[in-house]
């Protein structure tokens, strides 16, 4: 009997040996999918490039359903691997509940937030980011009214839209800007029929940039701007060759870099921390390519860059809606 | 609210009223014949993909139409066969219907496209385009009638109109014609109709195959001609709205369109201004979003009027021996 719990007890030891010398990393997308042309893409094409450069694999799961959240986690944790990241706001609940359970295990909420000695958080400044597009709309536009289309209705988003109104407004005081969300839902991040609708909505209240910080409902308002001969602004990813000449610009935010750094550092990745990716660190950012180099003209871009550097310095600050849940440069 | 703007709110009404009112007669149809189906945002999510899959392989559009239908009957045909055939239960077989689309559009566009359960963007040839009626563009400088008949009649997609002609045929058909007594007889009382010699079998599965060519038209509608490309779960629910419009409409075709009217309306406005100030009430646009429930859920509990489900709804006929 001591024996054979002995045997077991090895058996076990090795198992786990074996588990922690081959740990994955693991990657859970949120509910907009993996191949949503931005958030979540940016999320995979970060480990994508980890284990292209490193030979390595990495385990992943979409999730279809809100149900999914907690046992995914459970049986990624489970399986052994290590770093578990997980994109999107949503996870940081179940990820509270989950952590404590396995004290090995390191998590990462990308957006999310957890106070949990074995989760490492990690945030954009999402605002910053969305000043300096507010910018180049205001200035790409003829009208003075600038729109901006969200996906579901939570603070995040509205942390994007208020970052985009001060930006505006910081250019043209006059500007207008008008601010819509898709939903309250999830389903919020898959309708580009409402996407296309809204943006037409805005149209004909005179907006000719439109910033669509969506996900796949973004593809709606992308297509639906450029049939309507106006510029749009995509997001997290560069989506500025979808249409080109049509987009003026990405914000970005390079979820994928967060994701690239967690997986490389590895095991040694340590968790009770926030980290907070901003403009200086290339965090967040707006994209100039090839697509729209047309339409950002050098004194927009100067303006810009100039913002980016006094943001940069401290001599600017951009309200953040999170902080205290209000705007001074939009009412929701 | 100007003038101006009430005619870009109806406008949007239009648009998003076309597939509820499709899907919405595509119920009616199989409902009328005593056929429940839940499927319809199935049966429209499957449409939705191959119709766009196929206008972009193809370049045409009316090839990508042709998909879409032959794809949406294809689910029909099995939602018949498990219920009508098998004497199934036909909820469940209507959430198998939307469950299955949901998984195979989004797995089939990921093998078929690897662009990640979406179809690449359709261009030119391959899209629905809007259409000008006659002496649109002469009528537009006429005040008032100018605006409606150009911005709000005229310029949609032909699939637009087809859609509202559907609703005066589905009256003609249902009640004025020997099909439409029969399909309606045997959704109240199909031992009768067995008595007279008709086969229930057959009514019923003419029923359900009608309901898929509608869900198609209506899938095809928003990937080729609303959209420019299938996005994964694009219909967004929009199936349970036309069913619930379908029992506000308490299963009558001009009810239906009033219904699908008044819900695609309220969907527009809600689209339009996020919160409605009424005289100082500030009614949020969550609200607005669930109000066609709410509408379903008075009408159910008999407010207004009592809804009343064909008879024989629900209930596989089994033929006496």
């Amino acid at each position: 009997m001591t024996v054979m719990t002995k045997l077991l007890g090895a058996a076990t030891a090795l198992a786990i040996g074996a588990g922690a010398a081959a740990a994955e990393p693991a990657v859970i997308f949120d509910l907009g999918g993996k191949f949503d042309k931005s958030f979540n893409e940016a999320a995979f094409n970060g480990a994508k490039r980890w284990a292209d450069e490193f030979g390595s694999k990495f385990l992943e799961i979409e999730l279809q359903s809100e149900a999914q959240r907690e046992q995914a986690l459970r049986r990624f944790a489970e399986s052994g691997a290590n770093p578990v990241i997980t994109t999107g706001f949503a996870m940081s609940a179940p990820l509270a509940e989950v952590a404590p359970d396995y004290p090995d295990t390191t998590f990462v909420t990308i957006d999310g937030w957890v106070d949990a000695p074995n989760v490492l958080t990690i945030g954009f400044t999402e605002h910053e980011g969305s000043y300096l597009v507010g910018m180049l709309a205001a200035m790409a536009s003829k009208t003075g009214t600038v729109g901006f289309i969200g996906g579901m209705d939570v603070p995040l988003i509205r942390k994007f839209a208020c970052g985009y109104a001060q930006g505006a407004k910081a250019v043209n005081p006059d500007a207008t800007v008008i601010a819509n969300m898709t939903g309250t839902t999830p389903s919020a991040w898959n309708d580009p029929v409402k996407g296309s609708e809204l943006t037409k909505a805005q149209i004909s209240q005179g907006a000719d940039v439109v910033y669509a910080a969506a996900g796949g409902t973004g593809v709606g308002v992308l297509q639906t701007a450029a049939d309507e001969n106006i510029l749009s602004i995509g997001v997290d990813s560069n989506q500025n060759y979808l249409h080109p000449g049509k987009v003026l610009t990405s914000m970005l935010k390079r979820v994928d870099v967060a994701v690239y750094e967690s997986m490389k550092a590895g095991d040694d990745l340590e968790g009770g921390k926030v980290e907070i990716l901003g403009l200086a660190d290339n965090g967040v950012g707006y994209a100039m390519d090839e697509y729209n180099a047309e339409l950002i003209s050098d004194e927009m871009s100067k303006a810009a860059e100039k913002a980016k550097a006094e943001i940069i310095a401290g001599d600017l600050t951009v309200h953040d809606y999170t902080s205290d849940d209000s705007c001074p440069a939009l009412s929701f | 609210m100007d003038f101006l703007t009430l005619i870009q709110v109806l406008d949007s009404t239009i648009r998003l009223t076309t597939p509820l009112l499709l899907a919405c007669l595509a119920g009616l149809y199989s409902e009328r014949a005593g056929i429940f189906d839940i499927g319809l945002e199935g049966k429209m999510l499957a449409a939705a993909f191959f119709s766009a899959a196929v206008a972009y392989v193809s370049g045409s559009v009316w090839l990508g139409l042709g998909a879409g239908i032959v794809s949406s009957v294809v689910l029909s045909g099995l939602h018949g066969l498990a219920s009508i055939t098998f004497r199934g239960n036909q909820l469940i077989s209507g959430l198998a219907v939307t469950m299955l689309a949901q998984g195979f559009t989004v797995l089939v566009a990921q093998d078929w496209f690897s662009q990640g359960g979406r179809t690449p963007s359709l261009s030119g040839g391959a899209r629905f385009t809007g259409i000008t009626l006659p002496f649109a563009d002469t009528l537009a400088p006429v005040p008032f009638i100018g605006p409606i008949y150009a911005e709000l009649i005229s310029g949609h997609s032909i699939l637009v109109y087809l859609a509202f002609a559907l609703v005066p045929l589905t009256w003609w058909v249902l009640f004025r014609t020997r099909f439409g007594l029969r399909l309606r007889a045997v959704g109240e009382n199909p031992a009768a109709v067995d008595t007279a010699g008709v086969s229930v079998t057959g009514l019923r599965f003419s029923a359900v195959i009608i309901c898929g060519v509608l869900c198609g038209i209506a899938g095809a509608y928003l990937s080729t001609a609303l959209q420019a490309g299938f996005v994964k779960e694009m219909t967004a629910g929009r199936g349970y709205i036309a069913l619930a419009a379908l029992i506000f409409a308490k299963w009558r075709p001009w009810h239906a369109l009033w219904a699908c009217l008044l819900f695609g309306l309220l969907q527009a406005i809600a689209l339009r201004y996020q919160s409605i100030n009424l005289g100082g009430i500030v009614i949020p646009v969550q609200v607005m979003d669930a109000l066609p429930y709410i509408l379903t859920v008075v009408i159910l509990a008999g407010f207004v009027g009592k809804a009343i489900p064909p008879r024989a709804g629900g209930e596989p006929y089994v033929k006496e021996r």
